[in-house]
């Protein structure tokens, strides 16, 4: 056998599953989203519609929160984990980037133990001030889910970019006279940026597709994945549920496109 | 004096966010062998409720590590050909074969699992079966698997080798053999790790694909969450504990070494 | 097809070119023929097409249509390079991390289907051959660079190749490793007495290790002559400056003399000329007394390089002249000095671009 035809033998099970598996339901996906009752008018439903707009006006504004909050909090803890040494640091980092592995769910249920109605949160309020705060079933309770499965992705990711950077640089700015602060403002933070970018548009895609946080917190928050997910088996909308799926799929592809071109395969892996 | 401020300060910041992340965890474990939630540990330490999971749930537990093997057999079995074939091929088409099996990862669990119900809901036995939820797995995991043997891939210069043992007279199966395979190690290791990890905390894709007679493990934990008392959710997430942290250590420990180099 | 009496094959190159898939032609149509159990180095500056052409004898690279590899006289290019026994030598020695050195030697016998005890017993007669005695266990990962290039050789010569191909095997090595391993490598491959076919850029590699020298440009062979013919007859200003140092001279010739700002040299053969251009080694050029000197200079610096002096003169030539003079001759910065060239070591070279 031929040194080619070796090759085209070694991507033919790709070539099979990834057609049959996913090629060909992403076609029959987009189809089914133009088979409504609008046409192809249904594909822009997601921003002519009321209650779909509002839906994805909300999830746009969760996942942005999400992302910067997640950016802000990975940053500080990340630069500080990666630059000091002291006894405990490797437990502290486990702590900090095992929920990365966790599904939507068990980070739904994580936030009820926290914040629901028999949670930690209500339990110690009450006892402090009378009066049980529970916000797990709120857009609160699903901003701090979010933030959960968020950070352990982005700080490996900002760790692993402050671990390349080149120490002369800041060197360089101490030697020119720049306080810390200003080392930090001015070189470290825009030698981040590529990772900022790259890691911010995965947590910002994953918090824009998440779904069983959501759906393990009530079915009633109006998100997008629950949007598709109700009009597909409570309403048996198939073509809207289609088409806001390829919707939201096209924003996800078109934000994670972006974040390739800063980052090109570095950043820790999407569930 | 300043310094030793910042460094608390950032040191109480991280805690915090450690905390947060941790604590619902241990409550979580934690209730899961307490014989009463609300009286907390006082009353008791108990095996009770995770037995009680294990009459519930086991087919669910069973049928999720039954699919993430045949994931990672399929994984393996289609990717490992494939991060070689386009390592060695390089070119536009390499690259673009590569975007296209990174797309799942794009697309939200619920589109693909929308899109396989729509092309193979008619093939009954099929879509019935645990094999459709194999398919959504297989399709979700296979780029994290060929990335991953695709960077050890590129690290090793494997086209070099490849032409190496060539020159030296052996057919294309006797190098992907001798040659490729074992220098892939590193990356199939880490690679099926993630798959395996992957495949068994899958919920998205999983809650549209399953029937009642084909649950997994993390349907079971929806299931629980919304119907059971504290105590067995907190057990049955016990039980996930177990299983999936030794796997995410193994994965820190295969990964770290590379990363201290 | 492997070497009979051990000289391993003659190999011809027929017409064989090269363009790429992006449009780059690596390799003009090229012709050359070497006789079995010559050593041929392909030399010439990166992006010459000299690694272009080992591949292509490899079997690793197919030549544009109607090109042809002939060894013995018999074609192979259909070959893929599984089928074609030759030896390659890779620059980054390709050697196997999941193998022990033993192992890696014994590769290609192994493919081969040699039994286990004659597989030993070579992979112990070339690591005698090639210096690497008690490694046989070792990782190739515990290995340093000049380790690695001989365990690279012992694998490549193992199988007893038609035709021995190195790529730029010594490149990797810093600068005096190499220079012993040049020594120990031109004695190994005269040993051996295979067909070799060499790669590098380095020209004093290229004059120790070769019975002729390829050198190359552009993706053409810019001439193929022995060490002493590229050396002393080099036949383009290319081929004159890359191989040694060169001093090119442009002027007038006038009464069988090139005519120069100070003075006169004598050249061969020289019909009248408008512009020539000539060369001169600076090994050639003598200082002797400025007063009888047909040619004479001022010195504007001196290089004491240890065995040697670099004397840089002015005012001779155009350009300067440098002068690679004894290390007792006695100038200083400034003096006026003579300059004797015989006649034959002033060679004129074809105007060209």
């Amino acid at each position: 056998m031929s040194h080619k035809s070796f090759l085209w033998l070694c991507l033919l099970p790709l070539a099979v599953v990834t057609t049959a598996f996913f090629v060909l339901p992403t076609g029959r996906l987009v189809v089914a989203g133009a088979d409504g009752p609008q046409g192809l008018g249904g594909y822009f439903a997601i921003v002519l519609e009321p209650r779909f707009r509002t839906t994805l006006i909300n999830t746009l504004v969760l996942a942005a929160a999400t992302t910067l909050v997640t950016l802000i909090v990975s940053t500080v803890a990340g630069l500080f984990l990666q630059r000091n040494r002291f006894p405990g640091r490797s437990v502290l980092i486990a702590v900090l980037t095992f929920p990365l592995a966790f599904p939507g769910v068990v980070v739904g249920f994580m936030i009820i133990l926290l914040a629901g109605r028999q949670g930690l949160i209500g339990d110690l309020t009450n006892r402090i001030w009378g009066d049980k705060v529970v916000f797990a079933y709120s857009i609160y309770g699903l901003f701090l889910g979010y933030l959960s499965f968020s950070i352990p992705r982005v700080i490996l990711t900002i760790m692993a970019a402050v671990a390349k950077l080149d120490a002369s640089l800041e060197e360089a700015a101490r030697s020119l006279g720049a306080s810390p602060w200003a080392v930090q403002r001015d070189v470290v933070l825009p030698a981040l940026g590529p990772a900022f970018v790259a890691s911010g548009a995965i947590a910002f895609a994953t918090a824009m597709g998440a779904f069983g946080t959501a759906f393990t917190l009530a079915t009633n928050i109006d998100v997008l994945p629950m949007l598709i997910y109700t009009e597909f088996t409570l309403d048996a909308n198939i073509a809207s549920a289609a088409a806001l799926s390829v919707g939201l799929g096209v924003i996800a592809w078109a934000i994670l496109a972006l974040a390739r071109s800063f980052s090109g395969g570095t950043v820790a892996a999407a569930g | 004096m300043r310094g030793r401020l910042i460094f608390t300060g950032q040191l109480a910041f991280t805690l915090l966010v450690a905390a947060f992340l941790a604590v619902p965890a241990m409550l979580s474990m934690s209730a899961g062998v307490t014989v009463n939630y609300f009286r907390g540990l006082q009353s008791g330490v108990t095996l009770n409720w995770v037995y009680q999971v294990f009459d519930l749930y086991s087919e669910a537990i069973a049928r999720s590590l039954l699919i993430a093997s045949a994931t990672l057999v399929v994984t393996l079995a289609v990717g490992v050909p494939a991060a070689y074939a386009l390592s060695v091929r390089g070119g536009r088409l390499s690259r673009l074969v590569e975007e296209v099996i990174t797309l799942p990862l794009a697309l939200p669990g619920l589109a693909i699992a929308l899109a396989l119900l729509l092309t193979y809901g008619g093939f009954g036995s099929f879509r019935r079966s645990w094999l459709v939820i194999l398919a959504g797995h297989v399709v979700f995991t296979l780029p994290f698997m060929v990335r991953s043997v695709m960077a050890v891939f590129a690290t090793t210069d494997i086209a070099t080798l490849d032409e190496g043992a060539a020159s030296l007279g052996a057919s294309p199966w006797r190098r992907f053999r001798d040659v490729i395979v074992p220098n892939a190690r590193p990356g199939i290791l880490a690679g099926s790790m993630m798959v395996f990890t992957l495949s068994l905390g899958e919920f998205n894709l999983t809650w549209m694909l399953h029937t009642p007679l084909t649950k997994t493990l993390p349907v079971g934990l929806a299931d629980a969450y919304a119907s059971m008392r504290l105590e067995i959710a907190s057990a049955y997430t016990l039980i996930f504990f177990v299983m999936i942290i030794p796997l995410l250590l193994l994965m820190q420990l295969i990964a770290d070494p590379e990363q201290r180099r | 097809m492997s070497g009979d009496n051990g000289h391993g094959v003659a190999v011809r190159i027929e017409a064989c070119g090269k363009t790429f898939a992006d449009g780059t032609r690596a390799l003009e149509p090229t012709t050359l023929d070497i006789t079995a159990g010559e050593a041929v180095v392909l030399l010439g500056p990166s992006g010459c097409g000299k690694t272009t052409m080992l591949r292509i004898i490899a079997g690793l690279e197919q030549p544009d249509g109607g090109g042809r590899i002939l060894f013995n006289g018999a074609d192979v290019s259909q070959l893929p390079i599984e089928r074609r026994n030759v030896g390659m030598v890779f620059q980054s020695y390709a050697l196997f991390p999941n193998m022990s050195v033993a192992d890696n030697i014994a590769y290609g016998l192994k493919v081969r289907g040699v039994a286990r005890k004659e597989r030993a017993d070579r992979v112990a007669e070339l690591v005698q051959l090639t210096n690497i005695a008690g490694l046989e266990r070792r990782r190739i990962g515990q290995l340093s660079g000049g380790q690695r290039q001989r365990v690279a050789l012992a694998r490549a010569v193992a199988i007893r190749p038609s035709v021995l191909l190195l790529d730029e095997p010594l490149t990797a090595l810093d600068a005096a490793l190499r220079d012993r391993l040049r020594t120990e490598l031109n004695k190994l491959l005269r040993a051996l007495g295979i067909t070799t076919i060499y790669v590098t850029h380095d020209q004093a590699e290229a004059m120790e290790i070769s019975d002729r020298i390829v050198v190359m440009r552009k993706g053409a062979i810019a001439q193929v002559g022995t060490p002493r013919d590229i050396y002393f007859a080099p036949q383009s200003r290319f081929v004159a400056e890359f191989i040694g140092a060169a001093n090119i001279i442009e002027a007038a010739i006038a009464d069988g003399q090139l005519q120069l700002p100070g003075g006169t040299l004598p050249t061969v053969g020289s019909a009248p000329a408008a512009a020539a251009i000539a060369m001169v080694r600076p090994e050639a050029i003598q200082l002797v007394d400025a007063g009888t000197a047909a040619l004479t200079g001022i010195v504007d610096s001196i290089s004491f390089t240890g065995n040697r002096q670099r004397v840089s003169i002015g005012g001779a030539a155009t350009q300067a002249l440098i002068v690679d003079a004894p290390n007792t001759i006695n100038v200083k910065v400034g003096e006026r000095v003579g300059l004797a060239v015989p006649r034959e070591a002033v060679r004129l070279l074809p105007r060209e671009e």
